[in-house]
């Protein structure tokens, strides 16, 4: 159990962040009128709006216009710039010219007096107040109900260019209309790693790779890593499809099959359950558990950031962490904490899509997944320089 | 009527003329080509009863650089249309393309199925057709037309509309230019769409960087920056594409081209500008000249004298100049986050010039575009998990002329405070996937100096400046009341209205004929919207000269903010209603509003 609370901790870790964003004790609940002391009298709304204007009584001089008639009507140019401008004549400095803060280090109670006038300066004969505040959800506790619909709002017909042009033009017309308001669909391919490695005695590659296709919500995605030794042989490789589904603002739940590809035959086929998204200070999240079809329990979390030193030179720290609940001799993976690596690659983006970089990433292998690689003479531990592209497109 | 066709020989004038820039004239309109005189009658704009237009594929040029443009009559601008209060135009639009498009003319009050909207108003013009649009010119002042199909517009699908007034013009003016502004780019705006929503800061290379944080060039504090990190928002998503990818015009053309207007010293000047960009905010400025802002939206303002106004996407802004002096003033229209800027020249004759000032810095977002600004208005006790004495220097009281940065609410805890509240927003709202925020408390900020302009030194127009020139038709108070969010997600560039997009097959916004409401637009996201009612002029709520409200078809809701506006829905039928951003648009912010019973609406 122990071992399954390890294996699932970064993801874990990840859901938690993801919860974090995604509480809200209030989703999903309908919130009665009952919440509200008691719904406002329908008579009180139509007599709002004219209690807010601070000048409902108020004479504004500027404001007597002659009943209907223009005047305007008729002048040519000086009578243009007479009387009729409420603003002529007064200099109108710009409001509070470029105090920087003249409240600086006041508390909130000296802000009083400051906002009684907000014109200081202005002749305010001519300036009005500023806007009336409406209230609106947020100056109310609870989520009141709106104002109901008038009944006649309702009559027919639904879409009023029926009338005109028929149903059967418009229904062609209308489904364009929803397709170009909102129904926006996407393909990418995402190349976040292919790079070269330089280690003590050896030259590596890698592959890390996905893409999507579909809209906001549902998306087919599709990942892809492997990495081998140049001159050795290509040690694996593994290809995911998932279905990615929105389910917060900034997290995608994933679900779908891994296939893996190894030269010694062992290609292991895992169900996938994952998350994947942005944390809080714009880390970049994936994390999944994977199945095995061989019962065997393992985890990932992959993060990364992006520091931009300037507006194209990018610093990015990347971690993965892998754990797995079983032992799993063959693959030479021990229950527990396997292995976690850690980057920092520098890369310049000539374009958004296209950035070359160099780094380094240190590996290193834990527990018994470390004692497999010594019973076999292997290095637990690899540091090494990367050269590589991250591109999109 | 004459349309200003690319033939022959307006090449050979162009080649006579010294070829290069020139050559390229025959692609503009006539007062679209450098060196105008400005409007005249005799000019080649497209007027009387019968107007014919046929949208098609054409190169355009600028900078140099020749790319693919969607246009209407093979120049882009389109031509302007002049027509006259009182008159009936008829409209005969071919489609060239091998696609559907329409035309919408923005802030005409047309029958609903004249409106251009293809799946509310008709169905739209298939490839090879042709449509006659027919109907009454009831208003005047400056207004536009563009494709409502497709991004056709972001292509160079757009062009100006004058309607002369019956009567007398109240607004005096010796001479007129049109300025028809607008963002080019040679990437598709369906690649620029795509671009977006795997990245959505792909255009911004003005965010904050470290070596920004190490020489202070950010102008934001690291304890700022962790704020902005944790809310995995970006204090420098001002606009979603920028100039980067964008040459601004003016006129079509780019700030090198230099479009002028030309003035005799001492004349009154009008200018009308229009926005008819797909995605960019400009502040328009003409160094040494104040500006009389006399029109807003095609309706009258009681004239109100500035130094510089933001223009959102789709607004138009009529201005007198006087300029009195014997030389050339630069126009200016920059774009809110200072990425780039469009230039034209006002000047006595041609070929002079005026200095360009450089762009001015990024302006970074604040806590009030996050939806906490209205904090100065006693809703203190909904944070009490605020340390009061951090928030020292939260300067609302002069409407946000200093908004405070983020970082001077230093040492406040953000967990305390739930940017997401549910209880926040009205109860229809669905608070999912597609929006990252609820504003806390969204203030008003039609008083407030937009962004970027808070702290310039000179005057700034301000949307509670606009006073009706004309009193309100319907001074009935409101019947009702009405909240629309605007929400989003910026990192999955996800828009909608009340956390839909529309494509989610949302319930339409629902009018009974000639009732009154008053509708608060809550913004939610931290970025501006230019919300456009079809078919409507509403009233903006902005506490000025009671029965005075401005009125407008376009206006911008600041971020974190909220506008009040108060509709006469008296036009029958069905409408569009959406943000005129148009990746937004595109993206699901967008909906119909419906207005019953149709009984003896205009068909």
């Amino acid at each position: 159990m122990n071992r399954l609370a390890v294996t699932l901790a970064p993801l874990i870790l990840a859901a938690s962040a993801f919860s974090a964003q995604a509480q809200d004790p209030h989703a999903g609940h309908t919130m009665p009128a009952q919440t509200r002391p008691a719904p406002a009298p329908p008579s009180q709304t139509p007599a709002r709006p004219p209690a807010q204007d601070p000048h409902a009584g108020h004479v504004m001089p500027p404001a007597q216009n002659p009943p209907a008639t223009d005047p305007h009507a008729g002048h040519r140019m000086p009578a243009q710039t007479a009387p009729i401008d409420p603003h002529a004549g007064h200099d109108m400095p710009a409001p509070a010219p470029a105090q920087p803060n003249p409240h600086a280090g006041h508390d909130m109670s000296a802000m009083a007096p400051a906002q009684t006038d907000p014109h200081a300066g202005h002749d305010t004969s001519a300036m009005n107040m500023g806007p009336p505040d409406t209230p609106t959800s947020a100056d109310t506790p609870g989520r009141p109900p709106e104002d109901p619909l008038p009944a006649a709002a309702l009559i027919a017909p639904t879409h009023a260019a029926d009338l005109v042009f028929g149903a059967e033009a418009m229904a062609a017309s209308r489904r364009t209309l929803v397709r170009e308001n909102g129904d926006v669909r996407t393909t990418a391919v995402i190349i976040d790693r292919l790079e070269v490695g330089f280690g003590d005695d050896d030259e590596s590659y890698l592959w890390d790779v996905q893409g999507w296709s579909g809209g906001d919500i549902n998306r087919f995605w599709w990942k892809s890593e492997g990495e081998g030794d140049f001159g050795g042989e290509f040690e694996e490789a593994e290809l995911q499809a998932l279905y990615s589904r929105a389910v917060t603002p900034f997290w995608d739940l994933q679900t779908g099959v891994r296939q893996d590809f190894r030269p010694d035959g062992e290609d292991t086929t895992h169900l996938v359950l994952g998350l994947q998204g942005l944390a809080p200070h714009w880390w970049e999240i994936d994390a999944a558990a994977f199945l095995s079809t061989d019962g065997d329990l393992t985890a990932g979390v992959e993060a990364e950031y992006d520091q931009r030193i300037t507006q194209r030179l990018i610093l990015q720290p990347r971690l993965e962490i892998d754990a797995s609940a079983s032992d799993i001799p063959e693959l030479e993976i021990g229950s527990g904490l396997s292995s976690v690596e850690a980057g920092l690659r520098l890369r310049y983006e000539f374009r958004k899509e296209f950035a070359p970089y160099v780094g380094v990433e240190w590996s290193r292998a834990f527990g018994e997944t470390a004692d497999y690689i010594e019973a076999r003479g292997g290095e637990t531990d690899d540091t090494r320089f990367v050269v590589g592209l991250k591109a999109w497109f | 009527m004459s349309t200003p066709r690319l033939d022959r020989r307006t090449l050979l004038r162009g080649a006579a003329a010294g070829g290069g820039l020139l050559g390229l004239q025959g692609l503009l309109p006539a007062w679209a080509q450098t060196g105008s005189a400005g409007l005249r009658a005799d000019l080649p704009t497209l007027t009387g009863p019968n107007i014919d237009l046929t949208v098609g594929h054409t190169p355009f040029t600028v900078g140099g650089r020749t790319g693919h443009a969607v246009t209407i009559n093979g120049v882009l601008p389109a031509p302007l249309l002049r027509l006259r209060e009182g008159q009936n135009v008829r409209l005969s639009v071919a489609n060239t393309l091998d696609e559907d498009t329409s035309i919408h003319w923005h802030g005409l009050l047309v029958p609903f199925q004249m409106d251009g909207v293809p799946g509310i108003s008709f169905p739209g013009i298939r490839a090879r057709e042709t449509f006659v649009y027919e109907f009454p010119i009831k208003q005047s002042g400056t207004f536009w037309y563009h494709s409502h199909s497709n991004l056709q517009e972001a292509m160079g699908h757009y062009g100006p509309i004058v309607i002369d007034p019956a009567g007398p013009d109240p607004v005096a003016y010796d001479r007129e230019h049109v300025l028809v502004l607008s963002d080019w780019s040679f990437m598709h705006p369906h690649e620029i769409l795509a671009k977006l929503k795997k990245s959505p800061g792909y255009f911004n290379q003005q965010r904050t960087t470290l070596s920004g944080l190490m020489d202070g060039s950010d102008r934001m504090s690291l304890e700022e920056r962790r704020m902005w990190g944790q809310m995995r928002m970006d204090p420098r998503d001002i606009l979603d594409v920028s100039g980067s990818t964008y040459t601004y015009l003016i006129n079509g053309h780019g700030p090198q081209e230099n479009w002028t207007g030309l003035f005799r010293p001492g004349e009154r000047v009008r200018l009308r500008i229009i926005n008819a960009s797909a995605m960019s905010i400009f502040n328009i400025r003409i160094p040494g000249l104040p500006m009389t802002v006399v029109q807003a939206d095609g309706e009258n303002v009681r004239p109100v004298e500035t130094d510089e106004f933001q223009i959102s996407v789709a607004e138009t802004y009529d201005v007198i100049v006087q300029p009195t002096e014997d030389r050339a003033y630069t126009i200016v229209s920059e774009a809110i986050d200072r990425s780039g800027m469009g230039r034209a020249t006002l000047a006595p004759r041609l070929g002079m010039t005026a200095e360009v000032p450089p762009l001015r810095e990024v302006p970074n977002l604040t806590m009030r575009d996050m939806g906490m600004g209205g904090m100065d208005h006693g809703a203190m006790g909904d944070m009490s998990g605020m340390d009061h004495g951090a928030m020292a220097g939260m300067d609302h009281a002069a409407p946000a002329q200093n908004a405070p940065a983020v970082g001077e609410m230093a040492g406040m805890s953000m967990s305390g405070m739930n940017m997401r509240d549910p209880e926040n927003a009205p109860p229809d709202m669905a608070v999912g996937v597609g929006v990252d925020a609820i504003a806390m408390d969204p203030a008003n900020r039609l008083g407030e100096r937009p962004i970027g302009l808070t702290n310039v030194d000179h005057r700034v127009l301000v949307y509670t400046d606009l006073v009706s020139l004309q009193p309100n038709k319907d001074q009935r108070p409101p019947s009702r009341t009405m909240e629309i969010h605007l929400t989003g997600n910026m990192e999955r560039f996800m828009w909608g209205f009340d956390g839909r997009k529309f494509s989610e097959l949302v319930e339409p916004i629902r009018f009974e004929r000639n009732e009154r409401v008053r509708v608060t637009l809550v913004n939610d996201t931290m970025m501006a919207h230019p919300i456009h009612l079809h078919g409507h002029f509403f009233e903006l709520v902005t506490g000025g000269p009671a029965g005075h409200q401005p009125l407008k078809h376009t206006v911008n809701v600041a971020p974190g903010g909220k506008v009040t506006f108060d509709l006469t829905a008296d036009a029958p039928g069905d409408w569009a209603f959406h943000c005129h951003m148009l990746m937004h648009m595109h993206a699901g912010m967008f909906n119909v509003v419906t207005v019953r019973p149709m009984d003896g609406a205009a068909r």
